[in-house]
């Protein structure tokens, strides 16, 4: 039998002090800017009455999408019983709290009346799928914070598997229900279309997984305590048929809406007419957080490469949050069609692309929240044992020491 | 109204009565440091207070596009100074409860202007995602939002087919004790709800009337003697979008 894997809890390492002063530095200037835009009201942000979702719900959904998605390493030990995977399944399950924390700081923090917030939590109208992200989100913490719990009190082996299980339903329900806040706006164009919730499924393992693995290698490079090579790369090609999942969507979800007359108006927008937008779309998501990745993670004859993971993951990221920018600011900014085939103009911008510039506040709120997230992982890496004290292959994979005879 | 017993009645009377030697204008009273009490004038009103919205009801608007005329934006400011709401200078965040629409046809040229406010949908999208349940549906078809309990979220503003809906982006002055609003709340046209609970129509389309344009028409769909439902019943009327089956309250004709 092998050995129980040792775990170790961290409180130094190169930069450690740097990265907690760094972090914090972040957060107050987020909640520096939250406290103006609260005083001011959103006019002193870029969001006008057309655009009412802007750079902070790019940052919080980005956040939300990829918690259920840091949360692959875990699932794969639990569910589908990978051995290699279970000793990184702490660190996932804690990183995925820590995202959806920071996403849903940043969420709360940009509404109206963020002073409402015990509102948000006690009155409900069940028919709202917002309403339901509420319940998925706290149902989400509540299950994976179980699960933590579970992987690391003693006697508790029997229940990791069953809420490995339903950890793992109940996060695919909550990215479903995050695609649906859009794919159910009927009214507009750009979005009313059930592929969201699959597309967003998709875009949730593949941006969690590459947050993962930046999380862990940058953990495990500033401890001295390496993520195998092997690992990574095994890791890493996951990431990529995720990745490739996202383009697949995409596909059929811009195919979709050129085949109806109805939405050909918007999506000859964001592919071709849509300045921002249409760069975006091609250069960030297409190119930058997904062909990209792609070859330097499938090209033949190219061997295994941790340091391509690492790109690979930096550039997903960024074109994830190329590809929700699109999504949301995007998808407002082609004009609401109220009567098709006709010219609409008003004094209330009917009938206008809308412009959007982001403020430094909302850029300060979002960043804020990604390091919120950041933070947290920090401190729980402190007060817990979450990260295996070796994370070489060796020592992660059963099969790597027979293998490599 | 057989409901309210006498006792209630009394009280009603004797508060009326109270608000009206308070004199013109806001009753406040500080309780304490901070919490100051809030009683605003009632004139008779054609709804007890403590009576029940009718929910035979259902108020609705008609809009005679022919007899809109381009270069007239009455029902527009008879709203902003009914409601308090103003263009600021800064059309893309100040609020608009009513706007006027210029359509025009690019193959034929043709155009047509006319108002677009809150459609007052029987199935309002606002209401099926507002999180909190503060965008609601009065039992008389009138789409409200509940500024006491909406948080700001504007998720209503994405959901509207019609752009009725805007986010109070800057503190307010000088609100309207009929019309409250609230900065960071989502507002819309309230179809003069206030006018209509004592038995007044919409200040739009009062004026409308008053300029001699009579594009307006107010009144209760459900009723078949009323004046706006023998129309709805003789021409063809339209409902914007009426592909999504949101069942409007306000309608167009000639549209």
């Amino acid at each position: 039998m092998a050995l129980p894997i040792a775990y170790s809890s961290i409180n130094s390492g190169k930069g450690f002090y740097a990265t907690l002063a760094l972090l914090a530095g972040f957060i107050a200037a987020g909640a520096a800017a939250f406290l103006y835009v609260e005083h001011h009201g959103h006019v002193v942000t870029g969001m006008t009455n057309q655009i009412v979702w802007g750079l902070p719900h790019v940052f919080a959904i980005f956040l939300i999408v990829a918690a259920s998605g840091a949360l692959n390493v875990a699932s794969i030990g639990s569910v589908f019983n990978k051995k290699a995977y279970k000793p990184l399944s702490r660190i996932s399950g804690v990183l995925a709290l820590a995202l959806l924390a920071g996403g849903l700081a940043v969420l709360l923090l940009d509404l109206g009346r963020p002073d409402r917030m015990i509102v948000a939590i006690t009155t409900y109208n069940f028919k709202s799928i917002f309403a339901w992200n509420i319940i998925l989100y706290s149902g989400f913490m509540a299950i994976v914070g179980a699960y933590v719990y579970m992987q690391m009190a003693k006697g508790m082996e029997k229940y990791k598997r069953p809420l490995g299980i339903l950890a793992f339903i109940w996060r695919l329900a909550l990215t479903t229900g995050t695609g649906s806040i859009f794919g159910w706006l009927v009214a507009r164009q750009g979005y009313d279309a059930a592929i969201m919730a699959p597309l967003f499924i998709a875009m949730s393992l593949s941006f969690g997984m590459a947050a993962f693995i930046l999380v862990v290698k940058y953990t495990g490079k500033a401890t001295g305590n390496l993520l195998g090579s092997k690992m990574t790369w095994r890791m890493g090609r996951l990431m990529g048929i995720m990745a490739a999942a996202v383009l697949y969507f995409t596909t059929v979800r811009n195919l979709g809406n050129l085949y109806a007359a109805e939405h050909a108006g918007v999506e000859e927008f964001i592919l071709f007419s849509g300045n921002i937008f249409t760069k975006l779309f091609w250069f960030g998501q297409i190119l930058i957080g997904g062909v990209l990745p792609l070859v330097l993670l499938f090209a033949p004859n190219k061997g295994e490469s941790s340091s391509r993971v690492t790109l690979a993951s930096v550039l997903i990221i960024i074109g994830g949050f190329a590809q929700l920018y699109v999504i949301i600011v995007g998808g407002q900014a082609y004009p609401l069609v109220m009567f098709p085939g006709m010219e609409v103009s008003s004094s209330f911008q009917d009938g206008v692309v809308a412009s959007y510039m982001p403020s430094i506040y909302e850029a300060a709120l979002g960043l804020g929240g990604v390091a919120i997230s950041l933070l947290i992982v920090v401190f729980a890496m402190m007060a817990f044992k979450l990260l295996p004290r070796d994370m070489s292959d060796a020592a992660l994979d059963p099969h790597h020491a027979v293998k490599a005879k | 109204m057989s409901n309210i017993s006498l006792k209630d009645q009394y009280i009603n009377k004797t508060r009326r009565d109270f608000l009206k030697k308070a004199g013109a204008g806001v009753t406040t009273a500080m309780l304490a440091s901070g919490i100051t009490l809030m009683a605003y004038p009632d004139p008779a009103l054609a709804r007890e207070p403590n009576e029940g919205v009718d929910p035979t009801k259902r108020w609705g608007l008609l809009i005679d596009v022919n007899k809109c005329t381009e270069d007239c934006n009455e029902c527009v400011t008879a709203c902003s100074q009914e409601n308090g709401w103003k263009l600021d200078g800064n059309p893309a965040v100040d609020s608009q409860w009513i706007r006027k629409l210029k359509i025009k046809n690019p193959k034929t040229g043709f155009e047509q202007t006319f108002p677009v406010m809150c459609q007052h949908c029987a199935n309002p999208p606002c209401v099926d995602v507002c999180p909190t349940g503060a965008s609601f549906k009065r039992a008389d078809g009138i789409v409200l939002v509940d500024k006491h309990i909406c948080i700001g979220c504007r998720y209503c503003m994405m959901a509207c087919p019609y752009k009725a809906r805007s986010f109070v982006h800057e503190p307010l002055e000088d609100q309207k004790s009929h019309a409250p609003r609230g900065k960071g709340t989502v507002e819309s046209c309230t179809l003069c709800v206030h006018r209509v609970d004592r038995g007044d129509q919409p200040a739009c389309v009062d004026r409308c009337a008053t300029k001699g344009h009579g594009a307006l028409m107010f009144g209760d769909l459900n009723d078949p003697k009323s004046e706006i439902a023998k129309t709805l019943a003789t021409y063809a009327t339209k409902q914007i979008r009426a592909d999504l089956g949101l069942d409007t309250g306000v309608r167009y004709q000639n549209l």
